[in-house]
């Protein structure tokens, strides 16, 4: 059982994604996303151990997810670049596992498995909302 | 006309082993883990040999190893370290189908391009760096008439290298080559996408390089490329992949206060002016429409695909009516067949995420001209993967502008005045290439300065030769390859301040 609690936010997750979160958890403790931009194996969410990856003034919080797992509630902070974020502002983000190899450092990457993104354009109301929240 | 037999078949060139261990000290040595991941090939889809899986102990054993080395290598002349890398070179001259049929099995991408391009280029790199050693001058500044500040080049030691799937072994060897020149010792890790290519071109060096001058450890980022990355151990780090990795391999570069060389991607514009379509007749504008069509080269996984073209109102229906039918003319087939133009993108996670671009250009409203979908090319060939090259028209703020696919998809749009083209050329996080086609030379120099890329192919496209500094500006990364500018990152600076007077101070 998992499941996102802010849908309205930027950044939601699969039921399959939390349960692989929940497993990759047990191994690594506690977790982060960031989202990377170009070549490679650009544009994937990469996991990391929260704080393997520094944040700064120079990313966004897109959100902060909240997975309901065997081992209770967690978080995992969504992260991406403030340049990156001005051209994917319009745009909600809902983070999935497949069957694959995730890239980069990233922790799922030994799995068999990747994380990815799904998006779609967020709605006039959306923007609102979340502008009026400042999020 | 050639069609290559796959490697380990029938009247092959050249076979893969089986297994794959990392490659330490001048031996394979098997992972401390025990455990091993599949290869595949992106020719057909199906997996070819196993792969060490590397591990922060593997790692460790490559570093001592290197170090080892790195006691005598540290201390060759020029003279000697050039002499290795041209015989490198011949090696691999002498071996260069074999070198290339291997390439391809491994990464996907069509034999005439590794032929012609990859391996040669990768030969060329070693010959331009052995040659840049020699004519290396160290400084003398005289400061005055009797004090001499000597500066002498030094190797940082033992450097890291991560390496990228799209030129496994010509990204491999742009790393390798100044490195080596330069003196250092080298752990290596490829990308586990194309872990092996790199591996038979060191066994076919054999003995030319001492044992431990070059160690390959293989594995996944988490598991083998972190513990490289943030070790304290190397002096610097060298990577190409992505803005996110490039970031975090700076922060470990940071806490262990090394230098780092990134080459992190971009979203190059390629820009044609309204004087190109001046004359239509001409070899000048055939040249301009393969320029167009390089999107495809290499299946578009180039970290300077010209993957945005920017065409002039007043030629734009009919320079790009010309340049679709170019692009619908490239030949797609056996990536071993010489005859082929496209091959296989490297792996199926890449294909997944090409056709997901895709789907997110239609889902924008951008419009499709061409292509657009997976190309199922029959027989065994059905399991590979394969991307029709594709042309989208769209606005620049849209994502398939602005976010790096990676794949045989070129995004579309026009300008319409030398303002509106710098502008929406400058308009992306990065800046590592761009192409600028103009008949008039004022316009075409104004260009190339204008915009903030740190290549720019002027009248021509996709040109890698030794020689032309290459990097990026803005997010595209930090550090000058293919240039003897290079050996600047892989080499400490010794002053010798000397005083050649027998008089004190008269201070104390």
């Amino acid at each position: 059982m998992t499941e996102t609690t802010r849908p309205a936010d930027r950044v939601a997750l699969t039921p399959a994604a939390g349960a692989f979160l929940a497993s990759l958890r047990r191994r690594h403790g506690e977790l982060m996303f960031h989202q990377s931009g170009g070549c490679c194996d650009g544009s994937s969410p990469m996991c990391f151990a929260d704080g393997d990856f520094i944040t700064s003034d120079a990313d966004v919080l897109l959100g902060d997810l909240t997975v309901t797992g065997p081992d209770g509630d967690f978080t995992v902070p969504v992260w991406m670049s403030r340049f990156q974020f001005d051209y994917w502002k319009h745009t909600h983000l809902t983070i999935d596992v497949v069957p694959g190899r995730g890239a980069g450092f990233s922790l799922e990457a030994p799995e068999g498995v990747r994380f990815l993104i799904r998006s779609r354009l967020l709605t006039d109301d959306e923007l609102e909302r979340l502008e009026a929240a400042q999020l | 006309m050639t069609v290559y037999s796959a490697p380990g078949r029938e009247g092959s060139l050249m076979s893969y082993r089986d297994r794959y261990d990392h490659w330490i000290g001048g031996e394979y040595v098997p992972p401390v883990g025990g455990e091993y991941f599949e290869n595949v090939t992106p020719v057909t889809g199906q997996p070819f040999t196993q792969v060490a899986r590397g591990t922060a102990e593997d790692i460790e054993k490559a570093l001592d190893a290197a170090h080892a080395a790195a006691r005598t290598w540290n201390r060759t002349t020029a003279a000697e370290r050039a002499a290795v890398l041209n015989a490198i070179a011949d090696r691999m001259e002498e071996n260069l189908e074999e070198i290339a049929v291997a390439e391809t099995w491994e990464n996907g991408k069509p034999v005439r391009e590794t032929l012609a391009a990859d391996i040669p280029l990768a030969i060329d790199h070693f010959r331009y760096f052995a040659a840049a050693i020699r004519a290396q001058e160290e400084h003398a500044t005289h400061i005055d008439n009797d004090t001499v500040a000597y500066h002498f080049k030094e190797p940082l030691g033992v450097v890291g290298q991560i390496i990228p799937w799209n030129f496994p072994i010509l990204m491999a060897v742009w790393k390798l080559a100044p490195a080596l020149a330069a003196g250092n010792t080298v752990v290596l890790k490829p990308a586990e996408q194309t872990p092996t290519s790199i591996l038979y071109l060191i066994e076919l060096l054999g003995q030319i390089l001492p044992k431990g001058v070059i160690n390959v450890v293989n594995g996944f980022g988490a598991e083998a490329g972190k513990p490289l990355a943030s070790n304290p151990r190397i002096a610097k780090i060298a990577f190409t992949g992505e803005t996110t990795t490039g970031r975090l391999i700076m922060q470990y570069a940071s806490q262990n206060l090394i230098p780092v060389t990134l080459e992190l991607g971009g979203k190059s514009p390629n820009v044609f002016f309204e004087d190109v379509a001046a004359r239509t007749d001409d070899r000048y504008y055939d040249k301009a429409l393969e320029g167009f069509t390089l999107f495809a080269l290499n299946q578009g996984e180039v970290c300077t695909c010209p993957s945005r073209a920017l065409i002039q109102e007043s030629i734009y229906d009919s320079f790009l009516g010309d340049a679709i039918a170019r692009t619908e003319a490239i030949v797609a087939g056996n990536p071993l067949d010489t005859t082929t133009m496209i091959g296989a993108q490297a792996s199926n996670d890449q294909l997944e995420k090409i056709l997901s671009y895709i789907d997110i250009g239609k889902a924008e409203g951008a419009k499709l001209l061409t292509g657009g979908g997976r190309a199922d090319l029959g027989g065994e060939l059905t399991g590979g993967y394969y991307v029709q090259p594709t042309i989208f028209e769209g606005k620049n703020s849209m994502r398939i502008f602005q976010e790096e696919i990676f794949g045989p998809v070129v995004s579309v749009t026009s300008f319409a005045d030398y303002d509106d083209a710098i502008a929406t050329a400058n308009d992306t996080l990065y800046g590592l290439g761009a192409g600028v086609w103009s008949r008039n030379g004022n316009v075409a120099y104004r260009a190339g300065r204008d915009i903030q890329a740190g290549r720019v192919w002027t009248n021509n496209y996709h040109a890698y030769p030794a020689g032309a500094a290459f990097g990026g500006y803005k997010n595209s990364g930090i550090g000058r390859e293919n240039h003897q500018m290079m050996l600047d990152h892989y080499q400490q600076t010794k002053n010798l301040l000397v005083s050649y007077s027998e008089n004190k101070l008269g201070l104390f």
